[in-house]
This record gives C-alpha cells, structure tokens and sequence, in this order.
C-alpha cells in the first residue's frame, strides 16, 4: 500500500467514529483532555494555579465516598495500568490482601526507565500536584497511610518539585493527619532510585525502596500479598494513579465512555524518533495510528518528507512493526492507537500499547542497528539473576554487533532468533522477554535487511537498506 | 494422636505422590527421585530464599490443580512453586522443559571457562553433571569468555569468579549461617560478579561453608587446591567433639593423609549440616577424629571408583627396606632400563633410534649413523 499523508476520507471516517462515541460531549474535534487539559496553564505547578483550576476538588469528593467505593468507581471506569501491561487497576486494588492489624502501602511507580518513553516525566514535571492528588485518592481506597513515589534517580530535578508539591498539599491540609477531618492519615515519601532500567518491575522497585539490590522477586507471593516489608502493597504507574482524578471528578461510567472497548480514557503517548512534532501526547484512543503520525494535532508526519519505514508503538521492549502492518492489520482493519487494535494478530502480526513510548523509524534508519542499541540497552540493564537473561541478552548483543559491523553469518541470524527463543518466558521478571520480544520482532519482519547485511559486508558500512521489502512475517514461536 | 495434616496430591511425569502442604514441586519430585527430579543449581534446601535464579529446574504444569485444571502459561521454576492439590507437573515427559533446559545449560556454559582439567570442583561439580545429562555436545557461542582475576578470600578460600554462575548460594550462606555477611553481588547483567568490594578478607567461623555450596569450582579450598583430584580420595564418614559445630564431617583421605575435611552431603548434593572452620581446616590428621567409616557414594559419581569398603590398607615396607627413605618411586630409573641413558643425547640422534644406538658407546653413535647415511646414498 501507498505511505503518504493520509487522505481526508480518512480522516472524516476517524471523526464518524468519535461523533458516535462523545454524542454528549461538545468538543469533538480535539479529543478530549483529561491530564493534560490545564498543562499549559502559567504556574500550574504551584498550588494555587492548580487549586484555581479546579484541583483537589477529587480528593475532597473522594474522601468523602467509602474507600470500597473509589475501588468500585475505578473498577467501573475500565481504567488499565499505564505503565506497560495495561492490567486492569480496579481489579488489582481488590486483589490487595487485608489482614489485621498490618499497614498496607501504595507505591507510585515513577522509574520512567523505558527508552522511548517520557510521559510521566511530564506529567510530575509539569502538574505535580494531578499526581499528588491521585495519590491521595488511591491511598485512601486502599488504606495506605504511608505512601511512596519511587523516582529514577536519573530525574535529578523533578523529586524537588514533588516534594514542594507534597509540602504545598501538607500546609492546605490534604495530606498529614487527620486528612480534611475524615480522620485519614497519610504521608507521601519520595525516594530517588539509583538509576536502574530493572527496578521499574514493580518487585525489584520494592527491594530496592527497601533498600536492597534491586533484584526482581519470584512471585508468587505477589506484592499485593508482600510487597514493601512483606506488608500488603499495590505499585501503580504515576499515569494510572494521575488518571483516577478524572474518574472521581467525572464518575468511572462516565470515563469509560471516553475511548474504546476495553480501552478507556485517555492515554499518553510519548512520541519521537523521525516525526516533525516530537512530545507528550494525549490521546483518546479512538484515533487511528495514521492520523497520529501524520496530522498537525499530533506528530506532524515524517521529518523532512521521508518515507516511514516501521515504528515501536509502546517503547523499547514491545515487538517493532513494519510500516505496512502498522497501519492496517492483517485483516487489512486501520489499526487504532488503543490496547486491542495495536495488539491485534498478536505478535505475529501485531504489537502492544506497553508504556506508549511512540518510536518513529523513516527510511534512512537501519533496523539492525536499531536492534542493536536496543539489545546493548538489555544487556546493560538486566540484573544479572538468572541465567537466560543475564547470558543472553550479552550474547544475542555480540551477535548483531558482528552482523551489523559486517563480520556476520548467514547462520548467526537463525542462531539469534533460537537465543531470544530461548530466553522468553525462562526468567524471573518480563525483562527477559522485553529483550527478547524487539529481537524476535526485527527478524520476523526485517530479516531481508539482516540477510543484505551479513550478504553484503562492505557495502552495508556505506549505506542503509532502505525501505523493507515486507516478506511476509515469520511464524512465531511457539 | 496428633491432628493428620492434609495431603496434597501431585502427578509428576505420571507418577502420583502425596506430599504436605507447602511442598514444593521439587521436593515432591525427590521425593520421587531419580530423573524426575529436576536438577537444580541454585536452590538449597537449608538456606532460605534461594532457588528461582539458575533455571535449570524449569517444569511445565499441565494442570495447576484439581480445583483450577487450567496449566500454566509458562514453565515454573520448580523449587520456588508450592504443590496444589491434584495439580500435573511434566518435567522430562514435556518437550518443552527439555528444549529450554537445554537452552539455560548452554546459556550457563557461554560464559564458564571450562576448565575442568585444571578446576578443583571437576568430580563434583554440579555444572558439569547439568551438563553431561541436559546439555548439548558443541557450543555456538564464539565470543571471548568473559573473565576475572582470582582472588583470595581470606587465608582459606579463594575466589575464581571466572567459573562461577551467580547461583547467590554464597551470598545467602553468608547471610543465614554468619553474624555479618561481607561479601555479596556487584555490577549487574553477565558483569556481575560475587565480590567484597575492596578486597576484604571472609574472617568468620562458618564462612568456609561456601566452599561446599558452591555448585561450581568457583570457591575452593586454600588448603585443598591442586592437592590431589577428588575421585583419588577416599571419604570416610568421621567426628569429633567440636564445640562450635556438629563436628560430624567428612575426611578425604589418601593413605593416612587427610587431604581436605567438607561437610557431610545428602544424595542431592546439599550440606546436611555445617560445619566451623576450625573442622574444616585445622585437624588435618586422623588422629583428630572418630572415623565411623567409609561415606556411602552413589555408584554414579566418579568418586565411586575409589570406594573401599572391607579393605585394608597393607603394612609399609618400603621405608624399612630403603634404610629409612620413603622415595615417592620405587626404582631408579636409569639402572633399571637399557632405554634411558642419560650420556646418550636424545636431541643429536640423527634419525629413528634403536636399541642398537643405545647399546654402542656415544661416541660410536656418530660413526653409526654417518654409515647408515652413506648406505642409503
């Protein structure tokens, strides 16, 4: 099929579908905002900005429900994990074990780690205080009394602006004792991590906010039966947590109308690589994958009039796809920019929302390359606990350094394809199969490229493949 | 009568066996044993929280329970799942586990340096039975090998990084059995390694336990390395009064030379009970201890071979003989063979020697050998 900027056919058809879904809400044209709505308002970071625009007004409404019932609105509101498996959030907070007498703890997952992925940087840099308010909200439901943001240590400057968040929120009493006079305590820590892809996993963020190497636990017992100091614990993305505030302001039945499916709300999307509008996007989920790179709303099409050559659509560890299956299914549906379209065909022919970094190849980039520095990145960050992860990910690294330095065999790319097979599903923590998974994608849907390269040494020094020729996807493993 | 505790049902590669709740799929499946049982490189039973990271010991779970009949979506780590009642494990019965076992012993080996001539551990070491039984005969890995100085622990341990395989059963010993753990793991991914940070040395009565739980040669015994191979020595079962430990070891002897002292080892090869450093590496003579008699050593381990039961060491003569000299051989070679001739120089022979040259004087030899020349133009 033709890549170009898409058709206004097209664009009308996406429209259609929306004006069906938001026959209440008025401003169709530009989705809807729910994060991201007061991002550019001057000094929302500060409280008074934040409270002016109608800011904690969710906390007062929530804490004024019944616990059981924020879990209950949030479980209504469809609302998935933000941070990359998009596991349901009200499902998770009941699964949260409650013994007698032992402190339960909520823990805010801000080790943003994943190449390609900057949203909740964003999000904490910008409107602090959406986050500190969710907090508040989602502490409440689950009795969590101490509550803990665990930052990537390599987020230098945004701890601070947390801290003057929480402090702000302190001194107007939505946080401390006796929260708002519902008798409610809670306290919100910051603890910087120390630079670490693995201790985003939520086990290996909790032995290391204990203090601990960050090594990933065996589960089961899962956190929310041991987590923080074997004690009860839920672990959300700093997306998830931003999102209940809507849905406390708006209602879960009323958020999950907004979107598709199973896939409710709004999402951030951090796009990048080779599009002329690089950020933070929020997205309803109702667009198509199309529109998002090519309209002037979003990424703005390719830089420099290139051509798109294939795109990560969740960040680094989610399979990468071909221009033409990005686009359209298999079944030849548009796929949309929502968790079950952009998973559709599974990984034979699809890929995963993950964490919604937007990774955007043109055609002057090299696919084994690309796969290169994603598997040094692995090798680098895998903690070194169990054995296919840790030898692995530096063996499968050695492999395409030969292939993509012209020293490669035809037999290193079969040779490749059985080592990621062999890692996937063998480990401890999915940091296996994120190394894997971008390995296993490259040869299934590229591997003419790596073919030319271990076939053509010299030249593949000199210049780039181009635009692949699409062979039809290998089988996957099984 | 105490209250019967309910049993739990589990099916391993369709031999049913009823075990206690809590048990996990591993232990259910050596209580079974021979190869259902899934070998297992970091686990150990004694020391808590271990096991989950080696990955050898991958099983499939057909059915999770009679409860839940749905299996498993990936492969479990076996000594880290607890049994559930009715629940059907395949472990060499599944196509499955063996691929990927096989997958894990080559990942495991990438790395190791091989050494095994040379390595202490070779006749014990669990690597090297993983890898003889679910390993492949060739590797495809050919990249250098990863690789670290050795280094010395302390007076009795050394450390040789190079062959180990981040199993942290160390790390855990050091954790559970001694009052103040100074070493552990540092770096990540295929550079970490088992480290004390700036070289410290390990100073702790029962830190020389490490030494038995390593599955590799990765710590050996300072007093034990290069002395002799472990299938030359014979263990005797032996114990003393120790009032720091059991005192219940294991002598390998030679003769009457105890060569090294290790704990006492079950049929998986785990500790049953530790032993101090004062045991292990201090009473080095059988005068020290009770022996109670030869350790019973499965026929399949190499050590067998030099298994003893009933025989008696024969009286030394040789001393008495020699006027007092214990020579290490008996003859003197060059008296006894017409071969070795030191005054012959091997290296100026011109050609194919035989007992003729040797039998002529040096000087001969030349002349010898220049006729033959001639001959032969």
């Amino acid at each position: 099929m033709a890549v170009g900027s898409p058709t206004s056919c097209q664009i009308t058809g996406t429209a259609k579908i929306k004006q069906a879904i938001y026959s209440n809400i008025a401003d169709q044209d530009m989705g809807v905002k729910l994060l991201l709505k007061d991002a550019q308002v001057e000094g929302i970071r500060y409280y008074d900005a934040y409270r002016k625009q109608g800011g904690y007004t969710a906390a007062e409404k929530a804490l004024k429900m019944a616990p059981e019932a924020i879990v209950e609105e949030v479980k209504k509101s469809g609302l998935r994990g933000r941070g990359g498996a998009g596991f349901p959030t009200g499902m998770k907070w009941s699964f949260i074990a409650k013994p007698e007498g032992v402190p339960r703890h909520l823990v805010c997952n801000a080790d943003e780690s994943e190449p390609g992925t900057f949203k909740d940087r964003y999000l904490m840099e910008f409107i602090p205080h959406l986050l500190i308010e969710g907090l508040i909200i989602s502490s409440f439901a689950l009795g969590s009394n101490a509550t803990y943001i665990y930052i990537r240590g390599e987020y230098a400057w945004i701890p601070d602006i947390l801290e003057q968040a929480i402090d702000e929120a302190k001194a107007h009493g939505f946080l401390g004792k006796n929260i708002l006079g519902t008798g409610f305590d809670c306290e919100i820590y910051v603890q910087r991590g120390a630079g670490a892809y693995i201790c985003g996993e939520e086990t290996a963020l909790i032995e290391s906010l204990e203090g601990k190497r960050g090594n990933p636990r065996i589960k089961p017992p899962f956190p929310a039966v041991k987590g923080v100091w074997d004690r009860p614990t839920v672990v959300n993305n700093v997306e998830t947590l931003a999102a209940v505030v809507p849905i406390i302001n708006m209602g879960g039945e009323e958020y999950a109308r907004i979107g598709v499916g199973r896939s409710t709300g709004t999402k951030l999307i951090s796009a990048c690589g080779n599009i002329n509008k690089p950020g933070v996007y929020e997205i309803d989920m109702t667009i198509s994958v199309e529109e998002f790179i090519y309209s002037d709303e979003y990424c703005g099409g390719i830089a420099n009039g290139k051509k798109l050559k294939a795109c990560i659509p969740g960040g680094s560890s989610v399979p990468i796809l071909p221009a033409n299956l990005l686009l359209k299914t298999a079944k030849g549906e548009t796929r949309m920019m929502n968790y079950e379209s952009l998973s559709d065909g599974g990984f034979q022919t699809g890929s995963m929302m993950g964490s919604g970094g937007f990774i955007v190849l043109d055609e002057d980039q090299c696919v084994v390359r690309h796969t290169l520095t994603l598997a040094r990145f692995y090798r680098h960050e895998s903690c070194g606990q169990c054995s296919p992860c840790r030898e692995g990910t530096g063996w499968m690294e050695k492999i395409l350094k030969n292939i993509e330095y012209g020293r490669g065999k035809s037999s290193d790319i079969d040779l490749l394809w059985d080592i990621q097979r062999k890692i996937e599903g063998n480990t401890i923590c999915p940091l296996g199969d994120a190394a894997a998974w971008p390995v296993a994608a490259a040869i299934r849907h590229f591997r003419d490229e790596f073919e030319w390269h271990v076939a053509n040494p010299v030249e593949s020094q000199q210049r780039n493949y181009g635009l692949a020729h699409y062979a039809d996807p290998l089988a996957v493993a099984v | 009568m105490a209250e019967e505790k309910k049993l739990f049902k589990v099916t391993i590669d369709n031999i049913t066996v009823e075990v206690e709740q809590g048990t996990t799929i591993l232990q259910a499946a050596r209580m079974i044993g021979g190869d259902v049982a899934p070998p297992a490189m970091c686990y150990y039973t004694s020391l808590k929280g271990s096991g989950g990271k080696c990955r050898t010991c991958l099983v499939e779970v057909a059915a999770g329970s009679t409860a839940d009949p749905r299996p498993m979506p990936k492969l479990v780590a076996s000594c880290r799942t607890a049994v559930m009642d009715g629940m059907v494990v395949k472990n060499i019965t599944s196509e499955k586990v063996i691929d990927a076992r096989n997958g894990v012993v080559e990942f495991l080996l990438i790395n190791h340096p091989l050494d095994c001539p040379i390595c202490d551990q070779a006749g014990e070491c669990h690597l090297q039975d993983l890898s003889y039984e679910h390993g492949k005969e060739g590797t495809r890995y050919e990249f250098p090998r990863r690789t670290f100085e050795k280094h010395n622990l302390g007076p009795y341990i050394q450390l040789h990084m190079t062959r180990c395989i981040l199993c942290y059963r160390c790390v855990y010993v050091a954790d559970q059995l001694t009052e103040k753990r100074e070493h552990g793991i540092l770096d990540r991914g295929d550079h970490a390694q088992i480290a004390t940070y700036i070289e410290k040395a390990l100073d702790n009565d029962f830190i020389g336990n490490v030494i038995d739980v390593c599955p590799v040669g990765a710590l050996t015994d300072r007093t034990f390395r290069f002395k002799n191979r472990v299938w030359f020595l014979k263990p005797m079962d032996a114990h003393r009064e120790c009032s720091k430990c059991c005192g219940r070891v294991t002598l390998w002897n030679r003769g009457d030379e105890v060569y090294r002292i290790t704990a006492r080892k079950d049929q998986w090869g785990e500790v049953k009970e530790w032993i101090c450093n004062e045991c292990r590496f201090d009473k080095k003579h059988a005068s020290d201890w009770v022996i109670e008699g030869p350790t019973k050593v499965s026929r399949h381990s190499v050590i067998s071979q030099g298994h003893y039961v009933g025989t008696v060491k024969p009286k030394e003569t040789l001393p008495e003989v020699m006027g007092g000299r214990d020579p290490r051989l008996l003859m003197d070679i060059h008296s006894v063979s017409k071969v070795n001739k030191p005054e012959v120089k091997l290296s100026e022979l011109p050609g194919p020697s035989t007992g003729a040259v040797f039998e002529k004087k040096t000087d001969e030899t030349k002349a010898l050998s220049d006729k033959a020349d001639q001959a032969s133009k």
